[in-house]
């Protein structure tokens, strides 16, 4: 059976599982209808030029794991950022896992997805942002319809969160292949300010899909700094939808670290309903093998006097690939927009390939709006210019890759993240040279 | 310590070394002076293993051991060091990150430790007294937006932090004005020693005022065509270089 017809057939198990009383049935029920109809993206569809989904759809995945699978703190403690105090939201294999996790409803809520969804004392967040801008995709839809579980923000106004969340999602192989949907829910309001960490671990080399969809309500003057890191195993694949609600005078920062996986899609989103808006994505991707990374970015303009900036870096060896399509649109009453895009790439190898792609669509008259978009080789003046004082091939051209990315890390607030960062790139470009620059 | 033997080297199938030889004892100061396009740089770039061009014959021994196959490292880390004509920018890296990479790996191809971090700051400050650089200007980007000054300085600066056994200094006067060109040599005169060596390639005598050669060799089309002492170096800048072309032609 298509992996496609299995999804839909399964929906009314799914439906048996989770209560369905919820304020969301209806949501879930008309988002199973939206799938059927749209089915998975193919390449014939311009955003999927080009990232095909064949190969990581081709697998008989288990739509819900049966078993539950319990994973010591030290056998993973390597994947969190456990050197700073943190609350942490871990799903294993889909399943909360309480025994990993640190949630709080002292004056925030920070918990789990399924209890937001079936709790009356969360259903008036719920009815305002549940599903809100997530899009109607085929991809987004399914993520709806099976939306049970994932993390549950929220912050009430004047709250500046001090400890960052950690969001982890491990999976453990106990299923041949696994399909994961999990559903993130932010909500941040007036004044306050909250940091995310992001991370899908898979522990196997069974096959993994993840289908992410993540909703962030930035209210006014909020500000929201989420962190993606994505190094996982060549047998893991994620599809990352997130959408960005922004109101006035708010800040939304994403950063999105790219260094593993088989197949990667971030779907990013921003709409800016307010002015004097700053959205900002920032990217550092450094892949090889057969591995394939696509940012498929959209920074909706609504409104006058709002900024956004997104500055890219991408490192392809072997036969990596990679894609960048960013979509700016700047509607007619959205003067005075400022909008930077850069998208800056290297290929080390011949075989490894860049597609880019900018997509400017302006309908106000006073705007500033850039992009530019490089590929090249490394340097090869430089490359002789820092052997020529005793540094190695290698590690030379490690330095002038962690050099050509390093300004997206600048933005990084949190250093023991950033020191984490640095250390996969450093491991991951095969040196061990500390790039305190 | 340096014998360059019937040099011959060419880029892209262009012949531009045409069978150098050239002989640099300890605590000697050599220097290399031509017309554009003889070769200077190349020679240059041949030594330091510039891998663009190729070596067709010859060989070039430091200390009795053939260099010709040695990447541009290993040369470094064999004492080697070229100072650069046009230093390449690198945004990203600091010059002082950079040259604590450069002396640890140095150190680890040594099978040495690393430096211990306050050693290192003591020689930094040491060494960027010793060339009049601001602090500041350690934790700048590499060459970045350096004026042509700056950029030298910084070679120079560099040399003293590896404290190489034979310095080659391609044209580090160009670019320089008259303090910065007195600053420069006084640093280079101050590295100086009985264990070291300096070659300046120099188109120009005014920085043989202040490094004073003790021999001063013209290249010419890829050869040396002349020896000389330092009076040779103020004979060309009297009478230019073309007498010494006819005499090579007559």
């Amino acid at each position: 059976m298509e992996l496609k017809e299995k999804l839909v057939s399964s929906f009314m198990a799914f439906e048996n599982m989770v209560d369905i009383d919820s304020p969301v049935h209806d949501i879930r029920t008309e988002a199973i209808k939206t799938f059927e109809v749209e089915g998975f993206p193919t390449k014939r569809q311009e955003a999927w030029k080009y990232t095909s989904l064949n190969s990581v759809l081709k697998h008989d995945y288990s739509v819900f794991p049966k078993h539950e699978k319990a994973l010591e703190f030290k056998d993973v403690k390597k994947y969190f950022l456990h050197e700073i105090d943190s609350y942490k939201i871990i799903f294993i294999d889909g399943k909360y896992s309480s025994h990993l996790s640190q949630t709080t409803h002292d004056g925030i809520d920070v918990c789990l997805m399924s209890s937001a969804l079936t709790k009356p004392k969360y259903r008036l967040i719920i009815e305002n942002y549940f599903n809100k801008i997530a899009s109607n995709d085929g991809l987004s839809s399914l993520n709806t319809a099976f939306s049970a579980e994932g993390a549950y923000i929220h912050i009430p106004k004047n709250k500046l969160v001090e400890k960052p969340i950690q969001i982890l999602h491990f999976s453990t192989g106990n299923e041949s292949a696994l399909m994961l949907q999990p559903r993130n829910l932010v909500v941040v309001d007036e004044n306050s300010h909250v940091q995310i960490i992001e991370r899908h671990q898979s522990l196997t080399d069974n096959p993994i899909l993840t289908n992410s969809v993540t909703e962030i309500f930035a209210n006014k003057r909020a500000i929201v700094d989420y962190y993606k890191i994505q190094n996982d195993k060549s047998t893991a694949s994620l599809i990352d939808n997130t959408f960005i609600n922004q109101k006035q005078e708010s800040i939304a920062k994403v950063h999105t670290f790219s260094f593993g996986g088989k197949l990667t899609r971030n779907n990013l989103n921003y709409y800016q309903n307010g002015e004097r808006i700053d959205s900002t994505m920032k990217g550092i991707t450094i892949i090889g093998d057969k591995q394939h990374v696509d940012h498929n970015t959209l920074v909706h303009h609504i409104k006058p006097n709002c900024e956004s900036h997104q500055d890219y870096k991408g490192i392809f060896d072997d036969r990596a690939t990679g894609v960048f399509n960013g979509k700016v649109v700047v509607e007619k009453e959205a003067q005075k927009t400022n909008a930077f895009q850069a998208n800056n790439n290297v290929l080390i190898s011949d075989k490894a390939s860049i597609n880019t792609k900018p997509q400017l669509e302006i309908f106000a008259d006073d705007v500033k709006c850039s992009h530019g978009c490089t590929i090249g080789q490394l340097d090869e003046s430089a490359m002789f210019y820092l052997r020529s004082r005793g540094i190695p091939e290698k590690e030379a051209k490690a330095l002038l890759m962690f050099a050509f990315s390093n300004n997206v890390l600048d933005s990084v607030k949190i250093p023991v993240l950033k020191n984490r960062i640095t250390r996969i790139i450093a491991n991951k470009l095969g040196v061990d040279i500390g790039f305190d620059l | 310590m340096l014998k360059i033997k019937n040099l011959h080297a060419s880029v892209e199938d262009k012949a531009i070394l045409k069978g150098i030889d050239l002989h640099v004892r300890p605590g000697e100061v050599h220097a290399i002076m031509g017309p554009n396009g003889s070769g200077k740089s190349t020679l240059a770039s041949v030594v330091a293993g510039k891998e663009e061009y190729e070596v067709d014959e010859g060989e070039i021994i430091l200390d009795g051991e053939n260099i010709d196959e040695l990447g541009p490292e290993e040369r470094a880390h064999k004492g080697v060091f070229m100072s650069f004509q046009y230093p390449v920018e690198i945004p990203g890296v600091s010059v002082t990150n950079f040259i604590k990479t450069a002396i640890n790996e140095t150190r680890k191809a040594k099978g040495l430790e690393d430096m211990p971090a306050n050693e290192m700051l003591k020689l930094i400050r040491e060494k960027s007294e010793l060339l009049d650089i601001d602090r500041k200007f350690l934790s700048r980007s590499l060459n970045e937006g350096f004026s042509g000054g700056e950029k030298k300085r910084n070679e120079i600066f560099q040399m003293a932090m590896l404290e190489p056994k034979l310095a080659i200094l391609d044209e580090t006067d160009s670019g320089l004005d008259i303090d910065a060109l007195r600053i420069v040599a006084n640093g280079v005169n101050k590295l100086k020693s009985e264990d070291n060596a300096v070659i300046v390639i120099t188109h120009y005598q005014r920085l043989l005022d202040y490094i004073v050669p003790d021999y001063v060799h013209v290249l010419h089309n890829g050869r040396i065509v002349k020896t000389g002492t330092k009076d040779l170096a103020h004979e060309l800048e009297a009478k230019g270089y073309d007498w010494v072309k006819e005499e090579v032609n007559a």
